[in-house]
């Protein structure tokens, strides 16, 4: 089994790294299954981080273990300077996991002014952030009457209550259609660039890729690679070409140190850099030879790509 | 207390099959008031309830605890259901991870149970109270209050049965399943306890070992109230039977259902903690 776990922190500078979560050697074991295995990492304060990898991979578990709800077998964490109880802390955090679970025979405002209650948090923020998710002219509609995006979005109303230090989200796109998916991503968007700290678990790459930016790979619970998404892999990009001179220009760059694997698709020709190179320096190069390209791109690895890389490594 | 009670008020509040089946149980509680209506006059066969001396402080005390108590019932299902509904809406997962500690949650509910067992003992005092004061003969309020200790046998009564509830709740997660187990259970008792003392004829032993166990110590604080009622003596006396029996509440009685109301709520935390939800 593949235990794929990313962990992504935001472009924001600090000037003081302020840790929010520390995971240190954390283990799970669900009898003879390990789904996390000596796990450490630290989110620290203003960053987006996301949490990546397949269905049943752990990631939830990791989560379940920080939210209070599933006991670890070794290790520990702590939240924010570790003087405060878990779930003292708690309040403090706005997290979504799973599927969104309220009480069915209550109205969104009634669900809510319960939550306000758990954490402690005045009934004035409900209309603010039932307007942020858009289900304010909703509220006294029973939350068994909501289809699974608007509960979903009232799950992010409710975990932004009491302003969250941080928020974390596990799948919050999972089983939504199009549409949902689109308000979700909106909205998260919006709350990340007041500034939230957010940590994001999702088996889709393209979703972490879209708010985040710096990740810890994990497989196995055991942790691959920590750092920022497009340092993952020691990577200098690609060029993607196509020249009328095909062939002299495949003999060119396969004499070309620069240049590592070469891939051939029909017309077009896939470079990859060993070293750094600007398009515009290729293409003065080529151009000295003689090669007049039809066709140049230079990019770097998706997410995907450079996941699949780096899982591969391990393989 | 007052927060994880208002939580707990909340969630009950607003859940139509817990409302009913409270407002159920204290509409019934005050139709205990409807016993003093009964009455046949048939010929030469007059039968006045009322009359017959059962709202007769200080009898009044036994004999309401004794009919309210058989009530409880109805808040069982409503404090089995506040539990098994928490784990199939997964909100207890939510509440968890809202900032409530495992702790708390079950001390939610738990002040739930006592503050059932408190309103339904005042609620019980003052039907009797009122009843009491329209058809007792003796009126005199050192009468009046004397064998108050039946409120406090029904209170306690009361909180171990629902403690008992709750941890049945939290161990089997579902309402029907939690209620099944429980009157399984009270089978299982009840019957071992019949063939124990079948063969231990003339012996106190089943009741010595009997009166240690849930439902037994819970059916011992308050007991049957009819043969102490002067027609039953009467007749009892005809026929030469030996009526003579101890109904009063005993002290150890309390401790071996407060020691079971502990163990229940003390097993229910200990569950919830070791559980991966």
């Amino acid at each position: 089994m593949l235990n794929l776990f990313f962990s992504i922190s935001a472009t924001k500078t600090n000037h003081i790294l302020e840790p929010i979560l520390t995971i240190n050697n954390l283990t799970k074991k669900f009898g003879y299954l390990t789904a996390v295995k000596d796990l450490s990492f630290t989110i620290n304060k203003g960053n987006v981080y996301g949490i990546l990898g397949p269905n049943g991979s752990g990631k939830s578990t990791t989560l379940g273990i920080v939210l209070n709800v599933v006991n670890k077998t070794a290790g520990d964490f702590h939240w924010f300077d570790g003087n405060t109880s878990t779930h003292n802390a708690l309040k403090q955090v706005g997290a979504i996991i799973e599927r969104p679970n309220f009480y069915p025979y209550m109205t969104a405002e009634q669900n809510l002014k319960l939550v306000c209650r758990i954490k402690g948090v005045d009934h004035s923020k409900i209309a603010e952030k039932l307007e942020v998710v858009g289900l304010l002219e909703r509220k006294d509609h029973k939350f068994k009457t909501y289809s699974l995006g608007m509960k979903q979005r009232l799950a992010i109303a409710s975990a932004l209550l009491n302003d969250p230090e941080i928020l974390i989200l596990d799948e919050p796109t999972n089983g939504l259609d199009p549409q949902g998916i689109h308000q979700i991503r909106k909205i998260i968007k919006e709350i990340a660039a007041n500034g939230t700290t957010i940590l994001l678990a999702s088996h889709l790459l393209d979703e972490v890729e879209k708010v985040c930016t710096h990740v810890v790979v994990l497989r196995k619970g055991e942790k691959l690679y920590s750092g920022r998404v497009d340092e993952m892999i020691n990577s200098h990009g690609f060029f993607e070409l196509k020249a009328e001179q095909h062939q002299d220009l495949l003999s060119l760059l396969e004499a070309d140190n620069s240049f590592g694997k070469i891939k051939v698709e029909d017309e077009l020709i896939t470079a990859f850099l060993n070293a750094p190179m600007s398009a515009s320096e290729f293409n003065k190069l080529m151009f000295s030879k003689g090669i007049l390209l039809s066709h140049l791109v230079k990019r770097k690895e998706s997410l995907e790509e450079q996941f699949l890389q780096l899982t591969d490594k391990l393989n | 207390m007052l927060r994880l009670l208002k939580i707990e008020f909340d969630k009950l509040k607003y859940n139509k099959a817990s409302r009913i089946l409270i407002l159920t149980y204290f509409i019934l509680l005050v139709l205990i008031a409807l016993f003093a209506v009964i009455k046949f006059d048939i010929g030469p066969v007059k039968f006045h309830l009322a009359e017959m001396g059962i709202f007769n402080f200080p009898y009044i005390w036994h004999f309401n605890t004794f009919i309210a108590g058989l009530l409880k019932f109805f808040l069982l299902l409503v404090i089995v259901s506040m539990v098994s509904n928490e784990y199939s809406n997964k909100t207890l997962k939510q509440n968890l991870i809202d900032g409530l500690s495992k702790k708390e949650f079950i001390l939610s509910k738990f002040y739930t149970v006592l503050a059932f067992a408190f309103i339904s003992t005042i609620f019980v005092f003052l039907v009797s109270l009122v009843l009491g004061l329209f058809y007792s003969s003796f009126i005199e309020s050192s009468i009046i209050f004397t064998d108050l200790e039946y409120l406090i046998a029904f209170f306690v009564k009361l909180v171990g049965f629902f403690a008992f509830g709750l941890f049945l709740g939290v161990l089997i997660k579902r309402s029907a399943f939690a209620v099944a187990t429980m009157i399984v259970l009270f089978l299982v008792e009840f019957i071992s306890y019949s063939v124990v003392s079948a063969y231990n004829r003339g012996t106190d032993l089943a009741d010595n070992i009997y009166q240690f166990l849930p439902f037994k110590s819970l059916w011992n604080l308050i007991d049957q109230p009819f043969s102490r009622l002067s027609a039953v003596k009467a007749v009892a006396n005809q026929v030469g039977e030996d009526l003579s029996y101890d109904y009063a509440v005993h002290w150890y009685e309390i401790a071996i259902v407060l020691c079971w109301a502990a163990l229940f709520i003390f097993l229910s935390y200990r569950l919830l903690k070791m559980r991966d939800l």
